[in-house]
This record gives C-alpha cells, structure tokens and sequence, in this order.
C-alpha cells in the first residue's frame, strides 16, 4: 500500500489507514437500506451492505457514478433514515438512536440550500445552527452569538455577516451553509455534492477548507462528490459505490485502479500516480 | 449581530398595544351617542378599578354594555384570524396563505351554520362544528395542493379558491331551508359582522373564548423557533433537531381551532391573516418569535378600526366588518401574488 504524503494537512501522518488520534468517529458495520415508493411496492433503490470507518480529523470522500447511492449513504449517516440492516455508530453510539437535537448537536449536514420563503440576513441564517442546544422556545444567548462569528470566521465569511442571503454569490452561499453546520458545533460534518455550483477555484478553496478544518478544528468530514481528482488530493480515505453496491473502501492510491473506474464511471480513464503519492485521473483513449 | 431578545419582544407589544388601546377608545366614541375621550377614559378607568357608581348610568350601558363587548370581540377575532394566518403561512410555506383565501374560514363556516340547524341550542356546537370544518378544510386544500409529493404554491391557493366556492354553494344550500328573517342575518353573518352574536350577558361568553384563543395562539408561539428554521427549509430544519412532524400538527390543530373560534363568533372575516402578517414582516422582520405577538395585536387593530368604519361609515345603517376588511385585503393579495413575495 501506498503510504499517502501528499502536501497539505495529510503529509502530517505517515500512513492514511493507522487510526488517527481520537479514535473512531464513524463506524459503519454492513449498513443496508432499501428505497420504495410505497411500504408494499418493490424497492426502487437498495444500497447494498456497507462497511468503513472514520476517525478524526479524517476527510473521507464518497465517490461514485449517478444512482450509486452516495445519498442513500449520506441519509443513513445523518440519522434521516434507519439502516435495514447493520448499524451506523457516532462516537460510539447508534445515529438512529440517538433524539433529533442531540444528533443535530453530533452531526452537521450540508445539503444544497432550498429556496428561501422569506429574506433572511447572513448572521440570522449562522444562528440558526445553534438551535440543538436549546429549549423549544429560544432566543439566542451572547455565546450563541460569539459561536456564530466563530463559524463566520472560521469560512471566511466575516465580512458577509450583514448581508441578505439572496444576494450572495454561489461561492458565499456555501461558506455560511458551512458556517451554519460549524455553529452546530458538530463531530461529524457531512456534505452533500458541495462543489456542485462552484467554479473551478471555488471548488479548491472548498476542499482546501475542509481538509484545514479537518487538521486544525478536529473535524471528520464526509464529502459527497463527482470531484475524482480533488477528492484524490484531499481526501484521507475514498469509500466508492457503484450501483448501490460499496465496490472499495481505502487510500485515494488504493481506490484508484484504472479498470475498476473505468468500470464504474463506464469512460475511458487513466490513473497516474503523482510524486506525492496521491493519484490523478486523466481522460483516456481517443475521443 | 443583534439577535432578538424578550426585551425587545416585550417593548414592541407595548408599542402595538398602545396603539390598540387608542384604537379602541376611538372606535367607543364612534356612534350615535356622543361621549368625549375624557368620559371614555373616565368611565372605563371607573369601571376597571370597580366604582360602578361613579359612572353615569347612559354611559354604563353605551360603553360597557353595547360598544365595549363588540371591541372586545373585534380583538378576539382579529387576533385570532391574524394568527391563524402567521400558521397557516408556516404550515403551507406560502406567504399567501390565510384562512379566508384558503377557505378554511367558508369550512369552519359551513360547520357552524350545520351545528345551528341541527343543534341550536347546545352551548359550545357552534364552537367546536366550526373548527370540525376548518380542520377538515386545512386538510383537504393540503392535500390537493400537493404535486409530485411537493405542495405547489399556486396548486394550494388554486385548491383553497374551489374549496371555498364549494364550501360555500353547500352554505348556501343550507340556507335556504332557513326562514326569511334568519336569512338575512345569516347573510350578514357571513360576510363578517361583529353585531349580531353577542349574548346579553357576554363577559363568561369572552373568558371561555379568550381561554381558548389563549391556549391556541400560546400553542402556535411556542413553535416560534421551529417554524423559523421550518420556513428555511423542511428537510434542513429536521437536520437541525426540529420535530418537523409534530410542529406542523400543532400549528394545524392550533390554527384551525383558531379560525374556528373567530368564524364562530363573526363569520367570514377575510384577509386578516394575510394582511397583517405581512405589514408586521414590513415592519419588524420575519422572525416568528416577534411576528406572532405583534400580528395578534395587529390584527385586533385592524379589525376594531374595521369594524369602526363599518358601522360609522354609512351610519345609521353598518356594514359587514368583512367588506371593509375585504376592500383593503383584495388589493394587497393581489399585490403580492404579483410581486411574487420574497
């Protein structure tokens, strides 16, 4: 196996697959799910059995085709949905069994933001992740506040804090996303497709980002992505699906094996392997 | 940073209530029998602190037997209807949503007028039939405003128009079997009239009816936080620790009990709950925390000035407070349908 020193916050550890300090964050033992329309008809989607682990400070990316059920997966971590089988534990304890608000307080998930109904400013939106931790009817404490500004802080996102939320670009909007989850205070942070509306720099600030939060603030983060190569370079760990089926757990350079890509994202590929040790994924043949 | 405190709660109701209070005394001044602001004044001061014998007996029974219980219940109703709105708003995550425009008020209407043909005389029927039909309503526009799973905006206000011409063709049918001069006050009735329920002796009438307005709307402001995240967005608010489920069935039950409770007593008053709410986001921000109190008070303003108006307005004959409130609601609902409310 191919010990990962890539630049960055990964070159820090020697090899990829040694648990990190802190232990297990995640654990996913043979976890299954099946989707249907209704409780009777037949199931239109199942993730097969599926089994990793994540530590702290890990950045582990979920890699796949469309319809893989990298989402799927994504549900079952947050909690929003209940594995058939197996068993999905944070810190050591079920996600399922775990009540909505100490679970909000454990695991922060990105998704693409839904429509607003009605104008919201940038530090309104932030504070809205410190709702876990508290009563049903709140108002939101001087630390809740200072919490909040260190999430801004935390993305870069200070100067946006007055700002309504309509009037961001793409790229802010995802940072406060972010800085909402980080107000949560999460262990876990997961994201679904993060990169998707960003341009090519905003993608690189994106992950650049995450892995410093991944190093620095002690995070493990999940990153739901079609970003073969920026998953290659940043990520720790590559759990990759196909057809609801986990084909491969490991290292970007384990993971990456030309025909088993070409297999999965059914396009010609080629995989070459950098000085640092991680991967890069080329298109391949004539076209 | 300046996140909204209790304080600031509290001093913006006072603000509000002011203003209702001197809306009241305008609207008890207003009538055929002249008493200036300083009797008014005077006289329910007399009376609150219990000096009956203070107050000149014309005054007694002009003010605190005619004018003030119609006051009263114009609060009650306008509080009620604006709230109900604020809920209705959150539940259906439309900003056009109201009882009247949804036609939850024509089914808690039908419900009633059913309760006063085949129950007459049993005290709280009306009550309950009323919110029976709204609840009942809610539930139906809910369901065939739904497209693909998802509730289209404009599927839900489509469904909330044909249930209302529907609801109210069977009230209509329902009305014919009434003598002529029940019919008249039914009519009345149903365009919104704060005249024609009051009971001789109103005052236990209003403390069960503000109990209940109390327990709805205190059960509505208690969600306040969640229906903040819930208007960001469903699924991020249960990611968030939100118990989406359980909040949309309390605002449900909560603003439907509270269209029950105004239609009840006054009929069909429309586009409170779409006006107001909307004029307290102008004013004071979408946080559900403030709007719910500040809209229950502006809704008690809105329509004791209504129904001022109503019964002023072309005195001696009144109005229906519901054409007043209908003049200024038409127009704003349609302002904002074409502004596409941000």
């Amino acid at each position: 196996m191919n010990a990962v020193t890539g630049s960055g916050g990964p070159a820090a550890s020697p090899a990829i697959m040694v648990p990190r300090t802190g232990g297990v964050r995640l654990k996913v033992e043979q976890a299954s799910y099946a989707y249907a329309a209704t409780d009777r008809s037949a199931p239109k989607f199942t993730l097969g059995p599926t089994s990793f682990e994540a530590h702290q400070r890990e950045l582990v990316a979920i890699l796949g085709p469309n319809a893989s059920g990298k989402s799927t997966l994504l549900t079952l971590l947050a909690g929003m949905a209940r594995p058939l089988s197996g068993r999905i534990e944070v810190d050591g304890v079920e996600v399922s069994m775990l009540d909505l608000r100490t679970r909000a307080q454990r695991i922060a998930l990105v998704q693409q933001e839904s429509e607003l109904l009605f104008p919201l400013r940038v530090w309104e939106y932030v504070l809205q992740g410190r709702y876990p931790y508290g009563k049903r009817l709140r108002f939101e404490s001087e630390q809740d506040c200072l919490l909040a500004g260190n999430a801004l802080a935390q993305v870069g996102a200070d100067a946006l804090r007055d700002r309504w939320m309509d009037q961001l670009s793409g790229g802010e909007k995802q940072r406060v996303i972010l800085a909402r989850a980080l107000a949560q205070q999460p262990s876990l942070l997961l994201l679904d497709e993060p990169t998707q509306h960003l341009d090519i720099g905003g993608k690189v600030e994106l992950l650049r980002r995450l892995r410093r939060l991944a190093d620095e603030s002690r995070y493990t983060v999940l990153v739901v992505t079609h970003e073969l190569n920026l998953a290659a370079e940043f990520s720790d760990r590559i759990v990759l699906l196909h057809k609801g089926k986990c084909l491969r757990v490991g290292t970007p350079a384990e993971v990456y094996d030309r025909a088993l890509l070409e297999e999965v994202f059914e396009a010609p590929l080629e995989v070459e392997m950098r000085e640092s040790g991680r991967p890069r994924v080329i298109l391949g043949g004539n076209h | 940073m300046r996140p909204l405190t209790p304080r600031r709660v509290a001093w913006i109701c006072a603000g509000l209530g002011a203003v209702l209070f001197a809306a009241a005394v305008i609207s008890l001044r207003m009538g055929a029998y002249p008493i200036s602001v300083t009797d008014i004044v005077r006289t329910l001061f007399s009376g609150v602190i219990g000096r009956w014998d203070d107050i000149p007996s014309g005054y007694k029974s002009v003010v605190f037997e005619i004018r003030l219980p119609r006051i009263l219940l114009g609060i009650l109703v306008g509080a009620s209807l604006s709230t109900a709105g604020c809920g209705f708003q959150a539940l259906l995550r439309n900003p056009l949503a109201d009882p009247y425009v949804l036609g939850v008020s024509s089914g808690a209407a039908l419900g009633a007028i059913t309760s006063l043909i085949v129950a007459p005389h049993t005290p709280g029927a009306i009550q309950l039939a009323a919110f029976a039909g709204a609840a009942a309503t809610t539930a139906a526009v809910y369901f065939l405003g739904r497209r693909g799973g998802q509730l289209d905006s404009a599927t839900l206000l489509l469904a909330g128009i044909v249930a209302a011409s529907f609801l109210s063709a069977i009230i209509m049918f329902l009305m014919t079997t009434l003598s002529g001069r029940d019919l008249r006050g039914m009519a009345f009735w149903l365009m919104g009239d704060l005249g024609s329920t009051l009971p001789t002796n109103p005052l236990p009438w209003f403390e069960g009816l503000f109990l209940v307005f109390v327990l709805a709307a205190g059960a509505i402001y208690a969600t306040s936080s969640d229906l903040n995240l819930i208007l960001t967005g469903e699924q991020e608010a249960r990611h968030l620790g939100v118990n989406v489920h359980r909040v949309k069935l309390v605002v449900y039950i909560s603003a439907s009990v509270l269209t029950g409770l105004a239609v009840s007593v006054s009929g069909t008053i429309g586009y409170v709950g779409l006006l107001v709410p909307h004029v307290m986001r102008m004013m004071f921000g979408t946080d559900y925390r403030l709007l719910i109190p500040t809209s229950a008070i502006g809704g008690a303003i809105l329509v004791v000035l209504a129904d001022t108006l109503a019964r002023s307005i072309v005195s001696p004959t009144e109005l229906p407070v519901g054409a007043m409130t209908a003049l200024a609601g038409a127009p704003v609902f349609i302002y904002l349908m074409r502004r596409r409310v941000r």
